[in-house]
């Protein structure tokens, strides 16, 4: 087994500090989180109705994205997940690199483990390179950033470069506290469209 | 098919465009073929190819937030795909309709198809789902009709199960590999 399995522990970034800068004057910034860690740093970001954090569905954030903004093509919409949960739906990066909605983004927090069950490594600790992937699936825009000069540079590409984009970051293998969304998916849901839509939600 | 049969796929499409249905999600069967290229045609439909059914399940979820309608087009098979992302359906309460084309019935040729068409139902109910068997094409748009008014009206999911021999049977001549 080829894994690195200290790496993840020298990234100097550090994913809360990440999507803090990716959410800051978020405007009317529409945003999907993948589970576990991503949703909880996007709550740690601040709640927001217009965020759809998951708390399952693994595999399924990019996904989600992808019919959110075919239906909402003058929004943003920024998927941030984890390196894990990006590898389940690998495929799904094929279907949006022909589905192509310039109005996507997705954003990858990688620190190469599942964090939610042990730390265990990740294919990303290994050979896999999300971003390489990406880029051959028909994503036009995609980047890796590993440090604070990196992150700078993506940062302007995950909000406002036409896609689909699709951005790597390597943060440091952290546990941190949790800062957990509201748990009832219909109130996640209900709240989202009443936000983007208007009236009641459903 | 005998030339005597409604066009069933052509009563369905009907269906799906006065339900505004928009993003028609699908991972090709020879069954949905014809309502595949009628989708991917209308320009008030936005066709998505799948690599794997799962995806239609929380492609759909985002075109719903989004308040957009959508159908997921798939073969029994791809029930067996989808079942941990319809805990996304289940949980959250979304609409869900899909169009489901049966393998594994009268005549299948391929014994590989007849595990999962033997459970697709059983499957799709055990999720939470509302099953609507279609046997016949005249019933086909009225079928649908209703499955969507279940769906987008619950919300809930719910399914039409195509039956094999109103698709026809796969024959594997060579001329149809």
């Amino acid at each position: 087994m080829t894994l690195n399995r200290q790496r993840g522990e020298s990234y100097p970034l550090r994913r809360r500090d990440v999507v803090a800068a990716l959410l800051a004057e978020r405007g009317d910034l529409l945003v999907v989180s993948g589970l576990g860690a991503p949703s909880w740093d996007v709550t740690a970001a601040g709640d927001h109705p217009a965020n759809f954090p998951l708390w399952g569905a693994m595999g399924g954030g990019a996904m989600v994205g992808l019919g959110l903004a075919l239906a909402q093509p003058a929004r943003r919409v920024l998927v941030v997940t984890g390196d894990g949960e990006m590898l389940m739906g690998l495929g799904s990066l094929a279907t949006v690199g022909v589905a192509r909605p310039g109005n996507l983004a997705i954003v990858v927090l990688d620190n190469e483990r599942y964090g939610e069950t042990g730390m265990q490594a990740t294919h990303t600790a290994g050979a896999a390179d999300l971003a390489a992937a990406a880029r051959a699936l028909g994503l036009p825009v995609t980047a890796t950033a590993s440090d604070a000069a990196g992150l700078a540079e993506v940062l302007p590409l995950a909000r406002d470069a036409g896609g689909p984009v699709l951005v790597v970051v390597k943060v440091r293998a952290e546990t941190l506290p949790l800062v957990l969304p509201p748990k009832d998916g219909a109130l996640l849901k209900d709240r989202f469209r009443a936000a983007l839509l208007g009236g009641e939600g459903d | 098919m005998a030339a005597a049969q409604p066009n069933w796929p052509l009563a369905i499409f009907e269906a799906l465009r006065a339900a505004e249905v928009r993003q028609v999600a699908y991972v090709p069967d020879a069954g949905h073929s014809e309502l595949i290229e009628r989708c991917i045609a209308e320009p008030a439909m936005t066709a998505v190819p799948l690599t794997t059914e799962e995806e239609g399940v929380a492609l759909l979820a985002g075109a719903w937030l989004g308040g957009e309608r959508g159908v997921l087009l798939m073969q029994s098979s791809g029930v067996g795909n989808c079942v941990n992302m319809l805990s996304l359906t289940r949980t959250c309460r979304f609409p869900l309709l899909m169009l489901v084309t049966m393998r594994g019935q009268s005549g299948e040729f391929n014994p590989w198809q007849v595990p999962m068409g033997q459970i697709t139902g059983k499957v799709l109910e055990l999720t939470g789902g509302l099953t609507f068997a279609l046997e016949a094409g005249e019933a086909a748009g009225e079928t649908v009709a209703e499955a969507a008014r279940r769906a987008f009206e619950g919300p809930a999911a719910a399914a039409v199960l195509i039956a094999q021999r109103l698709v026809g049977v796969k024959s594997f001549t060579s001329e149809s590999p």
